[in-house]
């Protein structure tokens, strides 16, 4: 079976994707600590699912590592402090995603003080698989790579789904991020003992770690530290988006996730090669997830780094811990600049799913338009989409709101990954036509059922 | 669209915004774009055909040249009162206007008289384009609906209206002077001859001059080696798909074998490359997905080789890709590709 993937070439997977230019300046450059900031605004929504409920008080001292945050639902992480310092406010505050949300704010008072209660959870292989999860949901531990679904539930598949494949991504194929890229080579070896705590907490078989072919020298690394544990490094086809689950599990396994489906329904669970760190950064030391590494990056940022950043820490302090802006203020994106969420003030504080901080130029925002958005039907759209749908055929049902037809086309299955509008030469907005469709249909279907409730309720 | 132009956009941006000092701009992913455009596009089409066009006028002279302009400026000053009248947005700078005409005047025959082409190119863009809203939203190719309506008022002319005395050879062999026998005749009414008994030549012996220049035809008929480099660029910077040309040319040289004339010819002859490389390769008015595609093309083949065999007109290119223009919005309904993570009978997996 791993025979035939190590021999993935490139021509492989051309259909449905793209090549953007890479921007990748930040990857020779080693990893920095971040600045220490004076106050941290830690959201207490940083993943996807429910909400924590504050544990601290205004006016209580809190310590590194320390949980301040939890919920009693199954699909959520709890959040810990990243600083020592005093709680001086549990306010609504600007979030990434756009919403205000509840957030702790605490002003630090510089020490770094640990909490007395990080300890090693003890040897992950002599602990049931109950008890490897458990523990990962104390220590907060998300996705790295940007959605951020509780790490725990991912790794808790329903038992009637044997897992055979877990699937390390390393494949970070946004444009201009290279924080993944850094920690593979600086921490390889971490890594590979993350990825193989998963391995046992899920009873896969085998374990693939897939780097995208233009990170030589972490593919490098990675073999190196992964030989002797039956690990195999893939090099992925360098296209975008080569990260993305689902095209990330056709390309190595040629299985494709069933529509509304799961990995597991196809015997496969993603992991970000983040995540594995920090699964293994928990194990040795028993620190909770409280910084990660962060890409600031573009051409309206002065110093371009990777750096381990404080959760919590305003994107603004660590613009200016970069040497400020250049500049006429353009876009200032979290994530990378094909999926990342465009912010307008930069006040908003990094979270767990934050893998980059992007700043673009106001010179550069303008690209040349046609002075409509007019399909010319040129196909690109439909060629380039790696989930094979016909974006131009929901973005023009979508604009004019006949939902029903988008279900047809299977708007739901898109991944929002841009590449249609990207390639799309008449600059054509898809991605938000796919979102608009996207919602524009669940509307739809609830009127429709409350209808019907209504109907038979009579 | 100029510097000019993106700085007005982003004064318009700017008074729209409350405090763009202040706050960053916002907008949804992706935030780069690839730079392609309509109008590169459309650029490199021409491109793409210059060669061919400056050929044509190199053997057919002043003529060729006074039908070339007039088919432009018929076709971009149609489109630039059109759309004023209309008070839309003047759109003649995407070039999608000036390549409609450069298409139409090279499926024209050289010695037309100059305000046929004018015609020919206004009704190309106002009843082949703007009637239907404009680029992007015709079902039939503008360029091909002003030859038809050439053809159909004038087809005398458009029969007859061939070079007598073209002013250039390439291949000037005795090939040519017992071709040159048939005087104004083209290649595929010679044919037609020979299959009827009246005439008798070889077709192999068409070979070489419909490759390197061939002046009996209509402009973008000169030379099928030219049509072959306009569709290198057009590969080389994946702007088309291989499958239409390929497919149509394919199926017609099928079909001409069955029928039992020589391949080759019927691959050369005629306005097949040119409609096959240029005309069916139009994105508006052919199907979206690969397999939509080859469905098009091979639709295209057959009824060419129909009308070609079974018709009096001696070529069916033209009509050929318009029936399936008219086809496009059916097979687009029909065939689409298969989503990811559903099973081939549409149910989900």
């Amino acid at each position: 079976m791993f025979g035939i993937i190590d021999n993935i070439k490139k021509f492989y997977f051309t259909r449905g994707s793209i090549h953007p230019k890479q921007n990748k300046r930040t990857a020779p450059i080693m990893v920095f600590p971040g600045p220490n900031p004076e106050k941290v605004t830690i959201p207490l929504l940083q993943h996807t699912g429910a909400t924590c409920e504050p544990l601290v008080e205004v006016g209580d001292r809190v310590l590194v590592g320390q949980k301040i945050g939890d919920s009693e639902a199954y699909v959520s992480a709890p959040v810990h402090s990243s600083v020592s310092g005093e709680v001086s406010g549990i306010i609504n505050y600007p979030h990434p995603t756009g919403r205000d949300v509840l957030s702790i704010q605490i002003v630090s008072d510089g020490m770094n003080e640990l909490s007395p209660d990080i300890k090693p959870p003890g040897d992950p292989f002599e602990m049931t698989p109950e008890e490897i999860r458990r523990a990962i949901r104390e220590a907060g531990i998300v996705g790295l790579g940007g959605a951020a679904f509780p790490t725990h539930v991912k790794l808790a598949p329903p038992p009637e789904k044997p897992i055979s494949t877990l699937i390390i991504n390393g494949a970070e194929c946004e444009p201009y991020l290279t924080a993944d890229h850094r920690l593979m080579i600086e921490r390889s070896e971490d890594i590979i003992r993350g990825a193989l705590i998963i391995k046992r907490v899920l009873g896969a078989e085998g374990v693939i770690i897939a780097i995208e072919g233009n990170k030589r020298d972490a593919i490098q690394r990675m073999r190196e530290a992964g030989q002797n544990e039956g690990i195999h490094v893939v090099a992925l086809p360098t296209r975008y988006p080569m990260g993305a689950e689902k095209t990330l599990i056709r390309t190595l396994t040629g299985r494709e996730v069933p529509s509304g489906g799961l990995p597991s329904d196809v015997g496969v669970v993603v992991n970000n090669v983040g995540t594995a760190a920090a699964i293994c950064e928990f194990f040795k030391k028993g620190m909770p997830l409280v910084e990660r590494i962060v890409t600031v990056c573009g051409d309206g940022v002065a110093g371009n780094a990777n750096l381990r950043v404080k959760i919590g820490t305003l994107v603004k302090d660590i613009i200016d811990f970069c040497g400020g802006y250049v500049g006429k203020k353009g876009k200032l994106i979290l994530g990378g600049p094909m999926m990342g969420l465009a912010q307008y003030t930069d006040t908003i504080p990094v979270i767990k799913g934050t893998s980059g901080i992007l700043v673009l130029r106001y010179e550069n925002l303008f690209v040349k338009e046609p002075a409509h958005f007019t399909c010319i039907r040129c196909g690109r759209c439909v060629r380039h989409c790696p989930m094979n749908l016909m974006p131009f055929a929901i973005g023009m049902y979508a604009d004019v709101g006949i939902w029903d037809k988008l279900e047809q086309y299977n708007v739901n299955d898109c991944i929002e990954c841009g590449c249609c509008a990207y390639v799309c030469p008449t600059k054509n907005p898809l991605v938000q036509l796919m979102k608009v469709g996207k919602e524009g249909l669940a509307r739809r279907k609830k009127k429709i059922e409350e209808l019907e409730k209504a109907v038979s309720g009579e | 669209m100029g510097n000019k132009a993106v700085a007005e956009r982003q004064k318009k941006f700017d008074s729209k915004a409350r405090i763009s000092e202040e706050l960053f701009h916002i907008g949804v992913s992706p935030h780069i774009r690839d730079r392609d455009t309509t109008t590169k596009i459309m650029g490199w089409v021409i491109i793409a055909l210059i060669p061919l066009t400056a050929y044509s006028i190199y053997i057919g002279g002043l003529s060729t040249f006074i039908v070339i302009v007039s088919s432009l400026v018929g076709a971009v000053g149609c489109e630039y009162v059109l759309q004023r009248l209309m008070h839309k947005p003047v759109t003649i700078n995407d070039l999608s206007a000036a390549l409609t005409g450069l298409l139409l005047a090279l499926t024209l025959p050289p010695r037309l008289p100059f305000w046929m082409p004018l015609i020919g190119g206004a009704v190309a863009i106002a009843l082949g384009k703007q009637v239907f809203g404009g680029l992007g939203h015709n079902i039939f190719n503008p360029a091909l609906v002003g030859r038809a309506f050439l053809f159909i008022s004038w087809s005398k002319y458009m029969t007859t209206s061939y070079l007598d005395k073209p002013l250039a050879w390439v291949v000037n062999t005795s090939t040519i002077k017992s071709i040159n026998a048939v005087t104004s005749a083209t290649p595929l009414f010679a044919m037609s001859e020979v299959r009827k008994g009246a005439l008798d030549i070889q077709a192999s012996k068409y070979y070489l001059p419909l490759f390197f220049g061939n002046p009996w035809g209509c402009i973008g008929e000169v030379s099928a080696a030219l049509i072959i480099l306009g569709l290198i660029v057009l590969f080389a910077k994946r702007l088309i798909d291989w499958r239409i040309p390929v497919c149509y040319v394919g199926t017609v040289m099928l079909l001409s074998l069955i029928k039992g004339t020589d391949p080759i010819f019927s691959a050369l002859a005629g306005g097949l490359l040119l409609g096959a490389c240029f005309m069916a390769t139009d994105y508006v008015t052919n199907p979206m997905t690969p397999w939509g595609k080859v469905i098009f093309a091979v639709g295209c083949g057959i009824v060419t080789v129909v009308i070609r065999f079974y018709s009096h007109l001696p070529e069916g290119v033209m009509f050929s890709i318009l029936f399936m223009n008219g086809v496009t919005p059916v097979i687009d309904r029909f065939i689409k590709p298969r989503p990811y993570g559903v099973s081939k009978g549409g149910a989900k997996a």
